[in-house]
């Protein structure tokens, strides 16, 4: 099956939860109203025209500080040999997708980290709760607007003296990338380092010429 | 030892008449919380909680796990992660494209070229990269293959040491040390090797390398004969591990189960052969996969002899490899790393490819600049250890160490 014909067979059985398709993007997606995707899930899984019976990857996503959060459902059939890709949007600050835990026993350990790093709640999760931070951490590391949280248990977090303006995280707009300054973060450093390179630097060659 | 994890314990004698021993207040605070955790309310009083790890030899890194025990019996298995989490997607997101690679090797440590050809490929594909020269598509099977060997040959030697075999994991790791030093002439670096990069290598193929790594072959051949007549084909240990750890197909590719723990199952899929990357087609090469020839399907022994069928073919891999570099050895291999990477604005792909513990996964997402604006890594370890539970519950606690090691985990992977 290609992808139109999987969008077709979906839009006949939940017409009115499709919002968007895409079958030209390098992922063909399928994007779906978060209300009703349970039974979408076992709706893929089980037909057996579609057998979506592995799930990829569940990987969160943070469109943005202003805009929403979303949900990417990777899909492989390991009997049809076909790929999809169901997207969800769902609101920044009230972020509710039904599990499919129960479909997917991937899901499980997935959605977890999603609801982990991201801070999307999936209801229904027999047992929702952080897998890679620690469970009193606080905040939702991966959101673009997360900042990092100065204590935790007595121990400071950011390992910048001047925590607030952290910039390690932050992007320069004109580079493209962060800067990382370590020339005003902590002084004499890169004296320091540029004496020790020297050293290094006329070892190796002694070690080159021997 | 673990006696004083218990606040009350009631004994009930023949007569009907019962005991309560009250035990330590903080020690039973602690075993109240632990209770209500497992969400067990009721328990007969014979259970105990033990944890294992995260320091502890047999769970091959800082995994730990909470163990319900019933005397040796398993009733419950907690795993509990991120004890080595940097959280990798977030660095990601604050480095360019090319800066990522070195963040890759340290997710799977014992396969790093793995891990960075995936990446390689996720950020290719996602700019429209499919042309590499010969020369660099060859090198990158070559290297993958290389150390698909040395992580199998870990797995396989720490696997013998869980069930007690001390020799073949020093003749394995005498043979994986190697290819450590051919990958090291290579890369400069031991284990993580920030080798293959987006569009090439990062340099040529040292002169006589190529020499070098048929020498190996040429000895490490008859090393595996000898391992396999040492431990695998051992009857102490085949009757130790044909009728543990068992995993029905179903249940494996519902939890997302891949690579060698798929194949010990019977399912015979592997990303190299059905969905071809790099020159993976242009190979012959089988796909093993288990057989129960001496229990049922899906134990912890097929899944061991699926990754010694594997080093098998890999080095079958590796022999094509090599005649097919031969005649683009004057190749450049930096000719085509593209200058700037940029992907078009809210492109996003998700691209996998077949390490050595299974399906590696990346996400990727652009904004359009040249920094990531969302890498997920989908490891494929994080969905192996999910299924331990259910592979644990009933058996012993000594069937327990041999079938984390029979799902090969490296932490790394899984806490990224």
């Amino acid at each position: 099956m290609n992808p139109e014909e999987i969008h077709q067979k979906l839009q006949a059985k939940f017409a009115d939860e499709i919002i968007a398709v895409n079958t030209d993007a390098l992922d063909p997606y399928i994007q779906v109203a978060p209300a009703r995707f349970l039974e979408i899930a076992t709706f893929l899984c089980e037909d057996p025209a579609l057998s979506f019976k592995s799930l990829m990857s569940l990987s969160g996503m943070d469109y943005g500080a202003e805009t929403e959060l979303g949900v990417v459902y990777s899909l492989h059939s390991l009997a049809k040999k076909h790929k999809i890709t169901i997207r969800i949007n769902v609101d920044r600050t009230d972020a509710h997708i039904p599990s499919a835990e129960t479909v997917w026993r991937t899901a499980d350990w997935h959605e977890r980290e999603a609801y982990d790093l991201f801070g999307i709640h999936f209801d229904g999760h027999r047992d929702l709760r952080r897998i890679l931070c620690p469970e009193d951490w606080e905040g939702w590391p991966l959101r673009k607007d997360y900042i990092v949280q100065e204590y935790y248990h007595g121990m400071r977090v950011p390992y910048q003296e001047d925590w607030q303006k952290y910039e390690t995280f932050s992007r320069n707009p004109e580079r493209g990338h962060h800067v990382f300054e370590f020339e005003s973060k902590v002084p004499g450093l890169l004296n320091g380092s540029q004496e020790n390179g020297d050293d290094s630097a006329g070892k190796s060659e002694d070690r080159t010429d021997g | 030892m673990f006696g004083n994890l218990f606040k009350k314990r009631r004994y009930i004698f023949e007569d009907e008449s019962t005991m309560v021993f009250d035990m330590d207040q903080t020690a039973g605070r602690y075993y109240d919380e632990a209770m209500k955790k497992l969400e067990i309310e009721a328990y007969e009083g014979d259970e105990m909680i033990v944890n294992m790890g995260p320091q502890h030899p047999s769970t091959h890194g800082v995994l730990r796990l909470e163990l319900v025990l019933d005397g040796e019996l398993v009733k419950k298995v907690t795993p509990y992660l991120g004890y080595l989490h940097r959280n990798f997607e977030k660095h990601a997101e604050n480095t360019s494209y090319n800066e990522v690679i070195p963040f890759c090797d340290r997710l799977d440590y014992l396969a790093s070229m793995n891990q960075d050809l995936a990446y390689a490929l996720a950020v290719e594909r996602l700019i429209g990269l499919n042309e590499l020269p010969e020369k660099v598509e060859y090198a990158r099977v070559l290297c993958c293959e290389l150390n698909r060997i040395a992580s199998h040959l870990v797995a396989v030697g720490t696997f013998g040491l869980d069930v007690g075999a001390f020799t073949p994991f020093l003749w394995a790791f005498r043979d994986r040390e190697k290819i450590l030093d051919l990958l090291e002439w290579l890369s400069g670096a031991r284990m993580l090797y920030n080798y293959i990069w987006v569009g090439g290598l990062a340099r040529d193929l040292p002169g006589g390398w190529l020499a070098k790594v048929r020498e190996f072959l040429d000895y490490f051949e008859p090393k595996m004969v000898e391992f396999n007549k040492v431990l695998t084909s051992n009857h102490i240990f085949i009757e130790r591990t044909a009728h543990v750890g068992i995993l029905d197909p179903d249940v494996a590719v519902s939890y997302g189960c891949t690579g060698p723990v798929l194949r010990g199952s019977g399912v015979k899929f592997d990303l190299r052969k059905d969905e071809p990357y790099s020159y993976y087609d242009k190979f012959e090469f089988d796909v093993p996969v288990g057989d129960g020839q001496f229990g049922p399907l899906g134990s912890v022994l097929d899944r061991f002899v699926v990754r010694i069928q594997e080093i098998t073919e890999s080095v079958k891999i590796i022999r094509q490899a090599l005649d097919g570099i031969e005649p683009f050895t004057d190749q450049d291999v930096k000719q085509a790393i593209p200058r700037r990477i940029r992907p078009a604005a809210d492109a996003e792909m998700y691209v996998r490819s077949e390490t050595p513990r299974g399906e590696l996964g990346f996400l990727i997402r652009s904004d359009g600049s040249d920094v990531p604006s969302r890498v997920k890594a989908r490891s494929p370890c994080f969905s192996n250890i999910n299924v331990v539970d259910d592979l644990s519950r009933g058996g012993l606690l000594a069937d327990l160490v041999i079938i984390i090691g029979s799902l090969d985990i490296v932490l790394g992977c899984i806490d990224r």
